[in-house]
């Protein structure tokens, strides 16, 4: 299983990145490997060039900027489990990133490269989502910023136009004050593709009441996506069991879930509603905890 | 494509083309086999190395990408000829092995959490191992043999690396 | 192990040598071998379930730089014999390459020689096939019917094999019996896939005439078939044993690979690399395991006790066979499990269809029976209301009964399984473990208990050969050793196969150690090739332990007798007075006097004027062992001594299941294991630990999934799914010694252990779970999302009745 041939560039910024993208239809950005090394030994993509942006120092970073964590697309997924900004301030991110892979992938694997791969069952896709998160993405000289939900637009497919490159990615960052996670997916094998994945972001008032819920399924369908009925119905609530649940089943009877080898359809409906209870319970229980890693 | 790559504390010079994946090119260019080929899609994990000493899959990774990094396989591991490593010499004990394929995978991954953690859990041992597959031990010899070196790794006055 | 050990290297807990070269990265794999000027070949494969082949155009590959060759298969046809096959099927030829019909999704069509692997594969995307698809058929079932699109035409029908078997009276039993029950179970398409895919490497010298092959190989008779398969005789094949293989378990028979490539070695005059990448290994490289639909009438009594069964056991084997249906006899010869079942009726239906090819899997058709037996005691208990411990230990052949002569006539050698079955009921806490089920249900969990009994027909003599075709009347199966001591003392042993991990090195040198009394450590094994090796059937069947254990043993026995023979004549005393100890000769009536191993390697190397007459020089001896039962052919009634000896084992496992998102959970596993003398407890335990491992997968993550379309929808490592150090649980073992009387330390065969017994009983752990809802699971594996489905749907039909 060898790749087709290609010819390598490693330019310097993303700029020459995006130009030799412009020049051929056929040339593709690698940053990580970890999603397109195997569709190119399977020749599945057949790049004609590969543009090597994994060593741009200037694409790596996590930092915090206008009251959002800003992350750079080619920061590597473990550096950003290990970076202290990104714990305190995206703590759904941190929850849901073990996930993602093997340790060994994610040493090499980028934040960006995920996103820009837009895999249905991708970790990072259903956490952007859920936190309304805004990428950002370099293309003919000008920037762009887009927000999560515009940006995944089909199964594996993104408003990134085949000249651009992702460049940063921009979380809103919580404030730690009762604020929980919750994330759980569901797979044959730990960190296989999930069959379904829930993640949870939530703040609670000081009666311990609802004051914001951010909630996303992912893996069901070909893009992940919010469920804001179910935060609109949570609002100014008690989180409890007895009534997250049919608020979630309801929220979810339109859906039409994918079904495959894996998994049938019902099954990943049946399991998103699970995975979504469990998460919000977590996220609330961890936000009366105190503690947003809690659990 | 000429590239410099850092190999078990040597530098090597290859020129090999673009596609040809840091894995082959460790095998079939610089002559060193103990890292084996299983899937070439990323996911058993027998092509493992340690890249600044963490475990990544060589398979993944062109070798023109892979320069400037310590690259370390297998043959980097024991600390001379006749000789093996605490971790290698773990895995004899409990018979952490059986065919042999998958095994310079796990030592390099063994020696990577325990530079890391030199006091992992059961479960942190199983994690580490998670993107190993192995098809003939049923991984609790593996996993015995890890242990054991750890317990024997902490009894060394010097931490013994080996990237 | 109860009382003295009589042994002082057998059975004491020794390192295996054989991982010294593999945790520094030393193995021999077949890839790590490399030639000069050698070339390497890509696949061109059918993308049809069946086609036509219609035209080939290698035209444009061949232009491209480094392209060598385009081989298809008309041209490979002209220059070699079919593939053998087990049946005597001749209207189903198989070869390497597909001539004029592809007959599954992946099969071979044309190979590409080019200078690297990656030239080879960008040329054979030019190859241009014109194929003219053909009606196919995947269903087993569906491929009995009259209307079905035959495989191959000229055999006139899909069934490669249809033979019924009736030992007793089975008819009589069933009417005399006052309970009848029957099921149906599937074991889905699986196998034990290699982390290392098959590789094999040709080179051949047409001056010296001979065809040398290293191959990732574990294969009876394998350069017998490349030597027939090619027209030249078998002294012009070397075939090179000292390749280690990256696991097999049965799978790595690469024959076609091997004429293929050895077929490109002649013709180009340059050595040929395959090194199957992993698609080529899913699709193409016939390794697939047993599918099996299994159709179970058993009769019983009020007791519990069975007295009859009726089996239908049909397999899916693919578009072609060579030594896979066999995989339907071997299990006669243990047909009746651990079981007093009186009489039996077995059918054995192999059916062609357009899929991958099967090949020889772990146990070689005995663990899907096991599942299939297995489920029979479950149901009994079931319909009883008895607990299904106490089923098997009333169906149980008890300790004094054996040997045990079971109705298609394999004499089982010894056993204890009462004890087995109580030690690990013992150790699991079967009581406690009753006890915690009821208290994860209580919590809302779905929990259940599994347990499995069952055999591991061990010694190969496979004599289901001649049983399933009456034109192969072969009853010789092999072993053998040699053992020469050299003029500075030093012991060297040969083993005249390759290994995939089984540490058959370490296994000659404990035997050839324990006989001679010296340290295991000090005796070299080494692996001729094939033209320098004495007779060897390879380690198949589970009989390693028995038949090179044996071989060597018979050997050292051999060297042995004559170091006593020089010894005694050179001090002038009878034979019988003369006492070996550690190497060392003496009289017995006056120790002073006595010759070392020193002075008797000299003399026998050197001082032909002190050996006894007509003794030859030198110390060489060497053992061609024979299967210590069994070498007789079939009743016209079809009973045989299948294999010599009989292990045990008892699963015992607690799961849960979630009930919403349908994912079982092991939370202990406990595993009972008699295979007689242990000759190295870390090689056992570690054959046990990995067989469970691979019963995990089969029950529950692995298969071979086709759609409607003919096209193997699970062909890469994303969706074949095999279990991670996540997905295998820690293991106890509980070990129990029943030596074998036919076996020269009392050792019985454990390389299947494990395998053997786990799917059946992690099958029977979920039914348990399942029970309160009153559902079951009845094929394999059992998918999260299917059980899922199945809880749900149970859960909304009682939730129906209650409202």
């Amino acid at each position: 299983m060898k790749s087709a041939p290609f010819d390598y560039h490693r330019p310097s910024d993303i700029d020459e990145a995006c130009a030799i993208l412009a020049a051929d239809g056929d040339a593709r950005i690698i940053a990580g490997g970890q999603s397109l090394v195997p569709m190119m030994a399977m020749r599945l993509v057949r790049p004609t060039q590969l543009v090597d942006i994994g060593r741009i120092p200037s694409l790596s970073y996590v930092r915090a900027h206008a009251g959002m964590i800003a992350i750079g697309a080619t920061t590597r997924q473990c550096a950003v489990e290990r970076d202290a900004l990104a714990r305190a301030h995206v703590p759904l991110l941190c929850k849901a990133l073990p996930w993602i892979g093997h340790a060994a992938t994610r040493a090499r694997g980028t934040i960006g490269g995920s996103l820009a791969h837009a895999d249905p069952a991708a970790e990072l896709v259903l956490v952007a989502i859920t936190l309304d998160a805004k990428l950002v993405y370099r293309a003919g000289g000008a920037t762009t910023e887009i927000s999560a939900s515009d940006f995944f637009t089909g199964l594996m497919t993104t408003a990134l136009p085949s000249h651009g490159c992702l460049a940063a990615i921009h979380f809103p960052a919580s404030d730690g004050g009762n604020v929980g996670v919750g994330f759980h997916e569901i797979n044959a094998r730990r960190s296989d593709f999930a069959f379904a994945s829930a993640a949870a972001q939530i703040v609670l008032d000081d009666d311990e009441t609802c004051r914001s819920l951010a909630l996303g399924i992912g893996a069901v369908t070909e893009v992940p996506f919010r469920l804001d009925a179910v935060a609109a119905r949570l609002q100014g609530r008690r989180i409890e069991e007895s009534t997250l649940r049919p608020a979630i089943r309801d929220a979810l009877g339109d859906v039409a879930p994918m079904s495959d080898l894996h998994a049938s359809a019902d099954y990943r409906r049946r399991a998103a509603t699970t995975l979504a209870v469990r998460a919000v319970m977590d996220a609330a229980a961890s936000a009366r905890g105190g503690n947003p890693h809690a659990h | 494509m000429p590239t410099d790559l850092t190999v078990n504390g040597k530098r090597c010079h290859v020129d090999v083309e673009p596609r040809t994946t840091l894995l082959d090119c460790l095998r079939d260019t610089l002559g060193l086999t103990g890292t084996h080929m299983g899937c070439e899609h990323g996911i058993c994990g027998a092509c493992t190395v340690l890249i600044d000493g963490v475990p990544v899959r060589s398979c993944l990774m062109f070798a023109v990408q892979a320069d400037g990094y310590a690259i370390t396989t297998i043959e980097g591991v024991a600390p001379g000829p006749g000789e093996l490593s605490v971790v290698q010499d773990a895995f004899c004990e409990t018979h952490g092995m059986q065919c042999g394929y998958c095994t310079p995978a796990m030592i390099l991954t063994a020696h990577a959490l325990l530079a890391a953690n030199p006091a992992p859990t059961r479960e942190d041992i199983v994690d580490a191992i998670s993107g190993n597959i192995c098809r003939c031990t049923g991984y609790v010899q593996i996993v015995e043999a890890i242990a054991l070196a750890a317990e024997r790794l902490r009894g060394v006055n010097r931490p013994i690396e080996v990237a | 192990m109860a009382g003295a050990q009589p042994f002082q290297y057998v059975s004491s807990d020794r390192r295996v040598r054989e991982d010294r070269r593999f945790v520094v990265g030393q193995g021999h794999f077949a890839a790590d071998i490399v030639l000069p000027d050698m070339k390497h070949v890509a696949l061109v494969t059918s993308p049809h379930p069946a086609a036509r082949i219609v035209s080939i155009d290698k035209s444009a590959a061949l232009a491209m730089p480094g392209v060598h060759y385009a081989l298809d298969g008309r041209e490979l046809a002209t220059a070699s014999l079919p593939l053998m096959a087990g049946l005597d099927t001749p209207n189903v030829p198989r070869r390497p390459l597909a001539v004029d019909v592809a007959r599954y999704s992946g099969e071979w069509v044309a190979a590409v020689v080019a200078d690297t692997r990656a030239l080879a594969e960008d040329a054979a995307e030019q190859v241009v096939v014109n194929y003219e698809p053909l009606p196919h058929v995947l269903d087993a079932e569906a491929a009995l019917l009259p209307e079905s699109p035959l495989v191959h035409a000229a055999h006139g029908s899909n069934v490669l094999l249809d033979r019924t078997f009736v030992w007793g009276d089975v008819e009589e039993d069933f009417a005399a019996s006052p309970h009848r029950l029957s099921y149906r179970v599937k074991w889905g398409r699986s196998a034990t896939v290699p982390i290392e895919t098959f590789s094999v490497i040709a080179s051949f010298d047409p001056w010296r005439e001979l065809l040398d092959v290293w191959a990732s190989i574990q294969m009876p008779k394998f350069q017998d078939q490349l030597a027939i398969a090619l027209k030249m005789p078998a002294s012009a094949v070397r075939v090179h044993y000292d390749v280690d293989v990256g696991g097999s378990y049965g799978v790595k028979r690469g024959i076609k690979h091997t004429v293929l490539v050895a077929y490109l070695a002649k013709r180009l005059g340059v050595p040929i690399r395959l090194l199957e990448d992993r698609l080529e290994n899913m699709r193409g490289g016939d390794a697939h395991g047993p599918e099996r639909v299994f159709d179970v009438d058993i009769a019983f009594d009020a007791s519990g006790l069975i007295r009859s069964m009726k089996m239908r056991a049909l397999d899916n084997v693919g578009a072609y066979a060579g030594r896979s249906p066999f995989q339907l006899g071997k299990p006669i010869g243990a047909i009746v499990g651990p079981y007093r079942i009186q009489s039996v009726q077995y059918r054995a239906m192999a059916v062609t269809t357009n899929k991958t090819v099967q090949e020889a899997v772990r146990a070689f058709g005995q663990s899907p029976t096991n599942y299939a037996i297995e489920r029979a005691i479950e149901e009994v208990a079931a319909a009883l209301s008895l607990d299904p411990v106490e089923v098997r230990r009333r169906n149980f052949i008890r300790a004094e009964e054996f040997p045990y002569t079971i109705p298609s006539g394999s004499t089982y050698d010894s056993g204890d399984y009462h004890a087995v079955i109580d030690k690990t009921l013992a150790h699991g806490d079967y009581a406690a473990l009753r006890a915690e089920q009821a208290r994860l249900r209580a919590q809302g969990l779905l929990a259940g208990i599994g347990i499995a009994t069952c055999l591991e027909p061990s010694g190969g003599n496979s004599a289901f050969e001649p049983l399933l075709n009456p034109k192969n009347t072969t009853t010789t199966w092999m072993e053998s050793c040699r053992i020469s001591v050299d003029l500075t003392g030093s012991v060297t042993a040969t083993m005249h196969t390759t290994s995939a991990g089984q540490g058959h090195e370490t296994l000659v040198a404990t035997v050839v150690g324990e006989v001679l009394e010296i340290d295991p450590d000090h005796i070299r094994v080494v692996r001729p090739d094939s033209l320098s090796s004495m007779p060897s059937n390879s380690p198949v069947g589970s009989r390693m332990a028995i038949m090179l254990g044996g071989a060597a043993f018979h050997a050292a026995q051999k060297l042995k007798a004559k170091l006593v023979a020089i010894a005694a004549h050179d001090l002038a005393i009878a034979v019988g007075a003369a006492s070996y100890r550690a190497g060392d000769v003496s009289d017995s009536a006056d120790p002073q006097r006595r010759r070392s191993w020193q002075d008797l390697v000299v003399i026998a190397h050197r001082h032909f004027h002190r050996l006894p007459p007509d003794m030859e020089p030198g110390l060489s001896v060497s053992h061609v062992m024979q299967v210590p039962t069994g070498g007789t052919l079939p009743t016209p009634d079809g009973r045989v001594q299948m294999y010599p000896c009989f292990s045990f084992e008892c699963h015992l496992i607690l799961l849960t299941i979630d009930p919403e998102l349908g994912k079982p959970r092991i939370l202990r596993y406990v595993v009972g294991h008699d295979c007689g003398t242990v000759i190295n407890p870390k090689i056992v335990r570690g054959m046990t630990l990995g067989g469970i491992a691979h019963g995990i997968g089969a029950a529950l993550l692995e298969e071979f999934a086709y759609n409607d379309d003919g096209q193997l929808i699970a062909q890469s490592f994303m969706d074949y799914l095999l279990p991670s150090s996540h997905e295998v649980p820690a293991i106890e073992i509980v070990h129990h010694v029943t030596p074998s009387p036919h076996t020269v330390l009392g050792q019985k065969g454990s390389g299947e252990s494990g395998y053997l017994g786990a799917p059946a009983a992690i099958a029977n752990g979920i039914n348990d779970a399942l029970r309160p809802l009153g559902i079951q699971v009845n094929s394999l594996p059992i998918t999260i999302s299917a059980l899922g489905d199945r809880i749900a749907e149970a859960q909304q039909k009682r939730a129906t009745r209650s409202a």
